[in-house]
Parts: structure tokens; sequence; C-alpha cells
């Protein structure tokens, strides 16, 4: 085994060890039968979306308006799920059709 | 025992069948990525079977590909998983008397087996150990499937994948769009959004999640407080 290959099989126990850690902490944490502080509630119920909301904008945080797209494969792409997904609530004719769509424009348009 | 198994797999299989589809597309654009920068099925079928987690899997193939210090993994890992802690929280009910797969299912519980499982209110008649095991395990196979399938065919038919990771910021945006409908107070949404961009351009792409995740929750405090006072008042009255 190289160097490399250790490395690599360090990292990916890396990633486990944390997914583990972030499904199995709530549990260990509050065990059953033992209550749930209100604010850990509270932030439970609020956390989850500017979670996801976060994890929109990591996404995109490579994203160079100064570049010569300015972005707009990503802005197009993105109105289209929004909007596909407004009116079907298909989540995957969303996603394949996002996607698609971005791969169009970065590929032909803006290529 | 068996046959209680038998009839919670029935009861169960339709509702994976939209994660199904889903699991088996972005599994197989996880599978040609990594086949593109290099890791083969081994690689690919270790990740989705140990780590199973979508999107950090994806952020995965570049942490792999630079091979980084696996600290910073880890602390990555965590950053982005992050938002299990509350997909447990608030599964801490009813995953509470589970005896024999508590474990897996807990391991098992990504984004979109979370979305199966938090809204189901499985019959009386049927098992509802059987019913979150099925959609768990169901759920974890399509996605180790589609990833090896993807990482197969990715070496044998050769495209131009420019873009393909696109579908990981689809996958966040009609979550986002579910959240959106599915709310009427935005606050949480826009405070996500928002504490973000900020961050971003104050922090530089490299070094933004964790000031980000601080403001957000500072923001969320403060929210927090304010209901809190708003509560003792009431009660006072």
């Amino acid at each position: 085994m190289d160097g490399e290959m250790v490395r690599g099989i360090c990292i990916a126990g890396a990633l486990a060890a944390a997914t583990l850690i972030t499904r199995f902490l709530p549990f260990f944490l509050f065990p059953a039968g033992k209550n749930i502080p209100k604010y850990v509630e509270y932030l439970g119920k609020t956390l989850p979306f500017a979670t996801i909301g976060m994890l929109v904008v990591y996404c995109l945080k490579d994203v160079r308006m100064s570049a010569a797209s300015h972005g707009l494969p990503e802005l197009i792409s993105i109105a289209v799920i929004v909007v596909l997904h407004w009116w079907k609530g298909n989540s995957l004719l969303s996603i394949g059709a996002g996607t698609a769509v971005y791969m169009a424009l970065v590929q032909r348009v803006f290529a | 025992m068996e046959k209680k198994g038998a009839l919670a797999f029935r009861y169960a299989f339709p509702k994976t069948v939209p994660v199904m589809v889903g699991y088996i597309f972005l599994g197989m654009a996880y599978g040609i990525l990594m086949e593109v920068n290099g890791f083969g099925i081994v690689w690919t079928l270790a990740m989705s079977l140990l780590v199973y987690a979508g999107s950090l899997q994806y952020v995965g193939v570049t942490l792999l590909a630079a091979g980084v210090n696996p600290v910073h993994a880890f602390l990555m890992g965590l950053m982005i998983n992050a938002r299990h802690l509350f997909y447990g929280i608030s599964m801490l009910g009813k995953y509470r008397d589970l005896k024999r797969f508590k474990a897996y299912l807990i391991f098992a519980l990504t984004d979109e087996t979370f979305s199966v499982v938090c809204n189901e209110k499985v019959p009386r008649a049927i098992d509802r150990e059987w019913v979150f095991l099925w959609v768990s395990l169901l759920n974890h196979c399509y996605w180790v499937l589609g990833s090896v399938l993807g990482n197969v065919l990715g070496s044998v038919i050769s495209f131009n994948t420019k873009g393909l990771d696109f579908a990981l910021t689809a996958l966040f945006v009609v979550i986002f769009t579910d959240q959106w409908k599915s709310r009427k107070d935005h606050g949480p949404a826009l405070t996500g959004v928002a504490g973000s961009v900020i961050c971003l351009l104050l922090f530089g792409a490299d070094r933004f999640i964790i000031p980000a995740m601080i403001v957000i929750l500072v923001i969320l405090s403060a929210g927090y407080r304010r209901e809190a006072k708003k509560e003792v008042k009431e009660d006072g009255r």
C-alpha cells in the first residue's frame, strides 16, 4: 500500500466517523425517557431550514460573477428548478431537468 | 417473524420508489464523478456503503482527489452533516422504543430516508420497526447500486460530464423549495441564505462555512429568546 492510498483510507474513515457522530449524537445526548431542552427543540425546528439554505450557497461558492458567464448558467438552472418544482412538485423531474439545462448551458452555450 | 417482514416490505416498498429513482440517478452521477477522478469500484462501493451521505460523498470526491489532511476532512464532514443532528432530534420520539434495528436505522438516516420515515404513520397491523428497516435498507441499496452502476458505466461509455455535479445543487434547491412551501415563517430559511452569502463575501469561498454556522446560530438563538420572552409575557397575563 502506498502513502496515497493510506491517506485516502484515512480521509474516507474521517468522513465515515464524522457522519456517524452527527447521526448518533442526538440519540446519545437524549436517550429514551429524557426530556429535550426547549432550546434544542427550537433549534431542531428551525435549523434544518437554515442549513439547506446554507448548503445551496455552499454549492454556489465558486461561482464568479466576473467570469465570462457571469453566473448565468447557475441562475437560469436554479430558476428552472424552482419554477418546475413549484409547479409539478416532482423531485426527480426538477433535479433531472435542472441538471440537464445546466449541462447544456456550460457545455454548449457558455462553453 | 418472516411473515411480519414480508408484510412490512409490501407496505414499505412503494414509499421508497421516488427515492429509488432519485438515488440511482444521483448515485450514478457520484459513481461517474469518482471514476473521472480516478477512483474505481472498491472506493465507490466502500464510500456508498460505509459513509452513505450523499452531499458529503460529493464533496469527498474533491477531498480524496486533493489528498487533504484527514482532520480537515473530518471537520468538513461534521460541518456538512451537522444538519443530521436535527434529523436525529426530530426522530428521537419515533425511534425511541425500537430494539432490533435501532443502530442501523440511525446509521442510515439520510435526508431522503428521513423525509420518508418522519411522516410515516404505520397501520397497527404492520410492524413499524420492519417498515423503518425496509425503507432504510432499500434506500441504502439504491444508493450503492446507483453509484456502482455509474462507476462501471462511466468507464465504458464516456460522455462529457461537465456540469453533472450540478445535480447536488439541484437536490438542495429542490429541498429548499419543498421546505419553503411547507412553512409560513421563512425566517430560518432566509437566515441560512443571507448569513451564508454575507460570510461568503466577507471570508471567501474556502473559509466561510464556520462563520456562517455561527451567524446562523446567533440569529436563530435571538429568535428563540424573543419567543421565550413572548411566552413569559403571555403566561404572566
